[in-house]
């Protein structure tokens, strides 16, 4: 499933990212990438996402969370 | 001579890297501008002991990729510049994810220093490092400081010092990328010439880059390196399976993880839990917009009521400055130069530099918002609805400041990262009617709209410039700034309490820049500006002058005839000596040529001059409430309360009248026959000498010249001049009408706001808002947005821009109108 299904207070592992070559490495600056655990801190179907990722906060759009596919 | 050491700031955006910069540099700083980026860099100079340490503030970045031109500056800085030290921040809290930049820092090859900052907010946490190991570990010294204390600057800068004199005492540790990957890095590095082009480039560095598919890179290198490049990535991938970037990002990860595993103890996770816990509110659905529109509420409120005495006052004071140098300049001596010093210089940089408080003050609580770690939070609660015209959440605060001023406005999207997201905001923040063109719309509104569509009107008004900012948004979005719509991915910075000195300077160094402006730009462009509305100057006019003397003559046979009626002798001056002056003074013009007055000898005509003077002040009072009446019959919807104030004037009128009637005869005649009639020739005289002398101006000609495009528009040439002198600032609109109409200063807009309302139909009122609203930004604008694009392409497009989408929009409005017959009756 794609992040933004996933539920306010879940933690997900991300499979995959479909984005450029620039946002993959901006988010993986971030420390979003393939294998790392992200814990939805507020969840939104249609609007923008914040998770929990190592130690801090990131605020996705709702384009970027859906690009990025979770299990 | 003293040793120059040349520092580098790096770090994280939020990691404190500008608290650390300003403790760095201290109070002496001298803060520029790095000229010639895209990105705005800070630099400072400090002397500590016997050095001279010059601090250059890299833009905050996550990574050194070519992804950003934050990025490219920063790396391109420490490459091509050679900074003795790179001294990276680095959030303790949140060690690992700021790694990431070290391990990159690292690369570049100059010695780097780790400010580990905010180590008292670690250890309150139960993190715990063993600074001696990580520094071997990731091979740099480390100073633990808490920027926001200023503890451990000293220690940093003789870190900094001792490193830039004797070196790293540390070996620099490289990550490892795997067999794999490094096997490739090996095959492209023997590709690049030894003795490479650039010495400063580490060839390892170009190496990575080169894999990671840095389109930076990739150009400067030959092509059979980039061939190999090639062969090497399609290699890594089959391997990896992936991006060859991504395995490389994860071994980046799992260096630092293995060096914080061995001297890192974290012992409980508790960063997040009280932002978290306010985050649960501010972000909600629920409360989070009402939230944000309240504190919107107050930085407006801040701005714009508290600043507003504080501006009132500096106006005041300009106002006064320009007065006394009226009244000091010496007679004889060339008034042009004291109209360019009063009208140009005072008038316009005093009218930019009064606005100070505002702005001021508007920087003072955005760098609050920016600070506490609002702001991202508000990008989060607006990004929904900004996302359907193409822009991000942040765009909504400096859209929403734009209702004030546009110049804080365009100033305030520096907090877009995105140029292209700061471009189209700034191009269409002019659309948001800011508290200028408030004036001119409440000049124009009661002047020809009857009160129950006075509110709608304004509102439709203001509505019109938002829908634009909108649509224009999305249509430069779709344009001219095309481009990926870059999706949101911003991080949300864990609260914190803002420091008054950090604020203090947020506020001193955009304000500041501010006030520099007005001292320069503003300053050439009012002195332009004053000249094309005062020429070139027609001769003296005798004939204006003979007016003024046939008016004085009128006058005085006017007072004859009143002693006549008076029963006075033709000589007396009692009455001369009361009203010759109060003449003067009410029209400004020279003295009414008054014979020589006798002394005053009988005690009857003293008392009967004295009577009649007393029931004329009366009068005079009275038929001044009157007018009154006339003003506020606008004031109330149905009229009433003028009605009532009308009624109780013409009682006490005829009270006056009954009481004593002869006397009363003569007042009125005086007033009506003698008074008024000499007033209007005088000022007469002095409008048509303003229009000429306008009209024959450089402006006036343009005006003129214009006339026949603005026709179609419904415009004639005096509101084409008007134009002109409202693209210096909207309020000279009201102040060029004035002149136009021959208005004095020392009257009310009442009096104006009649001509008007005689001089053009209401659709015309509504078209002059209009153009007003749309057309070109005022100067200052265009200057700002000049400054922050850092080009003239992009103001000079958006002036055309503006002024055709003004023409079209006031075109069809006026056609529309027209044809339908809305509003076309002239006032009567």
């Amino acid at each position: 499933m794609s992040l933004n299904m996933a539920r306010t207070g879940q933690t997900v592992r991300v499979v995959s990212i479909h984005a450029g070559r620039g946002l993959q490495s901006r988010l993986s600056a971030l420390g979003i990438m393939p294998g790392v655990a992200v814990t939805v801190v507020t969840g939104s179907r249609r609007g923008p996402i914040v998770v929990a990722v190592k130690d801090s906060r990131v605020v996705l759009g709702r384009g970027m969370a859906q690009r990025i596919e979770v299990a | 001579m003293t040793p120059r050491i040349t520092v580098a700031l790096a770090g994280n955006p939020n990691s404190g890297k500008t608290t650390v910069f300003n403790n760095l540099t201290g109070c002496r700083q001298h803060v520029g501008n790095y000229p010639g980026v895209t990105v705005e860099t800070k630099q400072g100079t400090c002397r500590w002991g016997d050095h001279v340490i010059h601090v250059v503030d890299l833009p905050g970045t996550y990574s050194l990729t070519a992804y950003s031109p934050e990025e490219v500056e920063a790396r391109s800085f420490i490459l091509e510049q050679q900074p003795d030290v790179v001294v990276n921040v680095v959030d303790a809290s949140n060690i690992e994810r700021n790694l990431y930049l070290t391990t990159q820092l690292l690369e570049l090859k100059r010695p780097v220093i780790i400010a580990l900052n905010m180590t008292d907010v670690a250890r309150s946490r139960g993190i715990e490092f063993d600074l001696a190991k990580l520094s071997v570990l990731l091979g740099a010294p480390i100073v633990p400081i808490v920027g926001s204390r200023n503890e451990g600057t000293k220690e940093l800068v003789a870190a900094i010092i001792r490193v830039a004199t004797e070196g790293s005492p540390y070996h620099p540790r490289q990550v490892n990328y795997g067999r794999e990957i490094e096997e490739e890095i090996r095959r492209i590095e023997a590709t690049l010439p030894a003795e490479a082009s650039d010495s400063r480039i580490p060839r390892r560095w170009v190496a990575l880059q080169l894999l990671q598919g840095d389109s930076e890179i990739a150009p400067r290198v030959t092509v059979r390196t980039n061939e190999v490049v090639a062969a090497s990535i399609a290699h890594l991938e089959r391997v990896f399976g992936g991006s060859v970037e991504t395995v490389m990002a994860d071994r980046r990860y799992g260096f630092i993880s293995g060096a914080c595993q061995e001297a890192v103890r974290a012992t409980a996770e508790t960063r997040h839990s009280l932002s978290d816990a306010v985050d649960a509110v501010v972000t909600s659905g629920i409360f989070g917009l009402p939230l944000f529109l309240a504190l919107m509420y107050v930085v407006f409120f801040l701005t714009f009521r508290v600043g507003g005495p504080a501006t009132g006052l500096l106006s005041d004071a300009f106002g006064r400055l320009g007065a006394l140098i009226t009244a000091w300049w010496p007679s004889g001596v060339d008034t042009a130069v004291r109209d360019l010093l009063v009208e140009g210089v005072i008038g316009g940089v005093g009218g930019v530099l009064s606005l100070l408080p505002n702005v001021l003050l508007l920087f003072m609580a955005i760098a609050i918002l920016e600070d506490s770690g609002y702001m991202a939070r508000a990008a989060f609660i607006m990004d929904r609805f900004m996302h359907h015209i193409g822009l991000h959440g942040k765009s909504f605060i400096p859209l929403v400041l734009g209702f004030g001023c546009t110049v804080p406005a365009v100033m305030a999207t520096r907090i877009l990262e995105n140029r292209r997201d700061r471009l189209t905001t700034m191009l269409v923040a002019p659309l948001m009617s800011c508290g200028a063109r408030f004036a001119v719309y409440s000049l124009m509104i009661p002047a020809f709209f009857a009160p129950q569509w006075r509110a709608p009107v304004l509102w439709t008004i203001y509505l019109i410039g938002v829908l634009l900012a909108l649509g224009a948004a999305r249509l430069l979005r779709s344009t001219v700034l095309r481009g990926e719509s870059v999706p949101l991915v911003m991080e949300l910075p864990p609260y914190r309490m803002p420091t008054v000195r950090g604020v203090l300077i947020h506020m001193w160094e955009r304000g500041g820049e501010y006030a520099k402006k007005a001292g320069t730009v503003i300053l050439a462009l009012s002195v332009v500006l004053w000249a094309m509305t005062t020429y070139p100057r027609i001769p003296a006019d005798s004939r204006h002058a003979q007016r003024h003397v046939d008016a004085a003559v009128a006058f005085d046979s006017g007072v004859t005839t009143l002693h006549t009626m008076l029963n006075l002798p033709a000589t007396s001056g009692a009455l001369r000596e009361e009203l010759a002056p109060r003449v003067v003074s009410t029209t400004r013009g020279e003295s009414a040529g008054a014979a020589k007055a006798d002394v005053v000898q009988d005690e009857a005509e003293r008392d009967r001059a004295g009577r009649f003077l007393a029931l004329l002040g009366d009068v005079r009072t009275v038929r001044e409430r009157l007018a009154e009446a006339e003003g506020a019959r606008f004031e109330n919807a149905d009229g009433s309360a003028g009605r009532l104030l009308r009624q109780a004037a013409m009682a006490r009128l005829s009270q006056l009248e009954h009481g004593q009637p002869d006397l009363f005869a003569a007042a009125s005649y005086y007033l009506d026959e003698v008074e008024g009639p000499y007033v209007a020739a005088v000022e007469a005289a002095d409008a048509d000498e303003h229009t000429a002398r306008l009209g024959n101006s450089v402006a006036g000609r343009i005006g003129r010249f214009l006339e026949p495009a603005l026709t179609p528009l419904g415009f004639d040439w005096r509101i084409g001049t008007a134009f002109i002198g409202a693209m210096a600032a909207r309020e000279a609109f009201i102040a060029q009408m004035n002149i136009l109409f021959a208005v004095g200063g020392h009257r009310s807009s009442d009096e104006l706001q009649g001509r008007l309302h005689h001089a053009y139909p209401p659709l015309t009122g509504f078209n002059i808002m209009l153009f007003l609203l749309i057309g070109s930004p005022c100067l200052p604008a265009v200057v700002v947005t000049y400054r922050e694009s850092r080009s003239w392409k992009w103001p000079l497009m958006q002036i055309a821009g503006l002024t055709l989408a003004a023409y079209v929009t006031t075109l069809i409005v006026h056609s529309l109108g027209t044809v339908m017959g809305v509003g076309t009756t002239l006032g009567g």
